[in-house]
């Protein structure tokens, strides 16, 4: 299987902090990765040095065999990579059809001048917008929720919009920041279930930061260990679950339990 | 005809429409506080006087020519403080309207502090009512685009609207170019109809004044901005018999909506039939998904 993200060397520091360590991985195409580690590992930062909000310390980010480090972030979008937010983050005052619609954006070429006179190729092409936005919404379930204002949706519906804005972009990597935050095992297993049909559905690679150990050893087929913003292992799940440092570090070493 | 009294204000009405719906397009819509715009404004008018009065050109080109001047300056102010974050802008905005000012005070060529009297005047009723509603007309046009819908964007979620690949800087230079060219042209109109120019007009009290009409008729509503500007410009016309008192029913009413209705007489709401049918449809549509969640709890209590 070909690599469709690779991160190498990759080192983020603030100030005096490291919070990204000389980590090394890959996202192989078409796969579902995992990023898992303690609170405070340095899975976000991650996440925001892929996406182009925070800048590259040292190292080294392959998208398609082309580094992206030092790009703008809109630019990474464009070139295929999105993400969701652990904290959601949507554009609240609209409605869940505006949401979709607005990251629709970028299937559609017609200028502002195109759009103040409303020449011929803006109404066109917002036609055609509508329709790609309507079809997303049905593929996801949320056909009979277009209209209510994001704010207003349910928290579960609120994750399930910020997917679906994700995927107006078309995109071939889609990163998830904790998307299982927050849901009860029943939601969590229809979350994994959507997660796996997008994949298929979209062709896209998935990358996913998650704290529920049912959804990672569930969906994933490769997952990468982080601890205090080092590799702590790289590895397919069940090498994961057998993997010692990684008991150590989400349980405490034995050590530890014996003396509480 | 109408009494050239309730000409005036209907000109002013109008010329202050084209200037906050500029504004509009950058605070309302963008999310971008100015406390500058008086400065477009003056921009606009000085070099829309200079083309009338000291060129002898023709007034269609003044008013071009300070619509492009105001863009003009708005691009190098965009350029400098757009990338800053947070309150920055705003701090910038209000810096620059206080320097053109001074500027101007310092210009003789241009009548300095004393100001510019007896401008011809040119700016006619018909003029000012035809260039307001291409402005709304352009506006709506804008902002019901997929350029107008990144803006709104910017101003929701500015992290969000990167990682959906949108270009944040560019659009706020756009909403800012675009406002800055309505204030200039509102600028040009004002100079050639009240006939003199003072650098005072354009102080920090004016620009504030855009922004609260932008407040009081709702962030993010057209209509709100409309309604707004009609407001705030007629009464206090209505109360110019009661002097310094006008100023307090003024502020009054500023308060009376801050407090009373802080989103703005519309909200984000648009008074249009497309507005009122959205309006509808997200609230049948959140009283059906509260139905299905109750009906839901219900069934999982039973």
């Amino acid at each position: 299987m070909s690599t469709i993200l690779e991160l190498k060397g990759l080192t983020k520091q603030f100030g005096g902090l490291t919070a990204v360590n000389d980590v090394s991985f890959k996202v192989a195409e078409g796969g579902i990765s995992g990023l898992i580690g303690p609170n405070g590992a340095g899975k976000t930062t991650i996440f925001n040095l892929i996406t182009g909000v925070y800048k590259v310390t040292k190292g080294a980010i392959e998208f398609r065999g082309t580094p992206i480090q030092g790009t703008e972030p809109y630019l990474i979008a464009d070139k295929g990579i999105t993400r969701t937010f652990q904290n959601i983050r949507l554009f609240k005052n609209m409605t869940v059809f505006e949401n979709v619609l607005t990251a629709c954006h970028t299937s559609a070429r017609y200028g502002l001048l195109e759009s103040i006179f409303r020449m011929p190729r803006y109404w066109k092409q917002e036609k055609e917008l509508n329709e790609k936005a309507r079809g997303l919404l049905e593929i996801m379930g949320l056909q009979d929720r277009m209209d209510i204002t994001a704010n207003n949706l349910p928290y579960g519906l609120q994750r399930r919009l910020e997917i679906t804005r994700a995927l107006a972009l078309d995109p071939k990597l889609l990163l998830l920041d904790e998307p299982a935050a927050g849901m009860n095992p029943d939601e969590t297993e229809q979350l994994m279930r959507l997660i796996g049909e997008i994949r298929k559905m979209f062709k896209l690679s998935v990358l996913v930061i998650e704290h529920h150990m049912d959804l990672i050893m569930g969906v994933c087929e490769h997952i990468h260990v982080l601890s205090f913003g080092c590799t702590l292992a790289d590895g397919t799940p069940d090498e994961i679950a057998n993997d010692p440092k990684v008991v150590e570090a989400y349980l405490g070493s034995d050590e530890e339990k014996k003396s509480c | 005809m109408l009494s050239s009294y309730f000409q005036q204000i209907i000109v002013l009405v109008g010329i202050n429409m084209i200037a906050v719906l500029g504004l509009s397009i950058l605070t309302g819509f963008t999310g971008l506080f100015s406390f500058g715009h008086a400065g477009f404004m003056a921009i606009g008018a000085y070099i829309a006087a200079i083309f009338v009065a000291r060129l002898h050109l023709p007034f269609w080109m003044a008013v071009a020519a300070g619509a492009a001047g105001a863009a003009l300056v708005s691009i190098v102010i965009g350029g400098l403080t757009l990338k800053l974050k947070g309150d920055y802008f705003c701090i910038a905005t209000m810096g620059f309207g206080e320097a053109v000012r001074i500027i101007l005070n310092n210009i003789e060529y241009v009548g300095g502090a004393r100001g510019w009297e007896s401008l011809p005047q040119l700016t006619s009723l018909w003029v000012v009512l035809v260039l307001a509603v291409a402005m709304v007309v352009i506006t709506w046009n804008l902002i019901n685009s997929r350029h107008g819908r990144n803006m709104v964007a910017i101003r929701e979620e500015e992290l969000a609207a990167q990682m959906a690949g949108i270009n944040v800087f560019r659009y706020k230079m756009v909403a800012l170019v675009v406002s800055a060219a309505m204030a200039g042209i509102a600028g040009a109109l004002l100079g050639n109809y009240i006939q003199f120019l003072r650098p005072t007009m354009f102080n920090m009290v004016k620009s504030t004044d855009l922004t609260i009409m932008v407040i009081f008729g709702g962030l993010g509503s057209i209509s709100g901005t409309i309604v707004g500007t009609i407001i705030l410009t007629v009464l206090p016309e209505l109360f110019r018999n009661f002097a310094q008192w006008r100023l307090v029913v003024y502020g009054l009413a500023v308060v009376v909506i801050m407090v009373g209705r802080p989103q703005g007489v519309m909200g984000g709401f648009e008074m249009t039939p497309s507005g009122i049918r959205k309006h509808f449809a997200a609230r049948r549509a959140r009283q059906a998904l509260e139905a299905e969640l109750r009906a839901a709890e219900r069934e999982s209590a039973a």
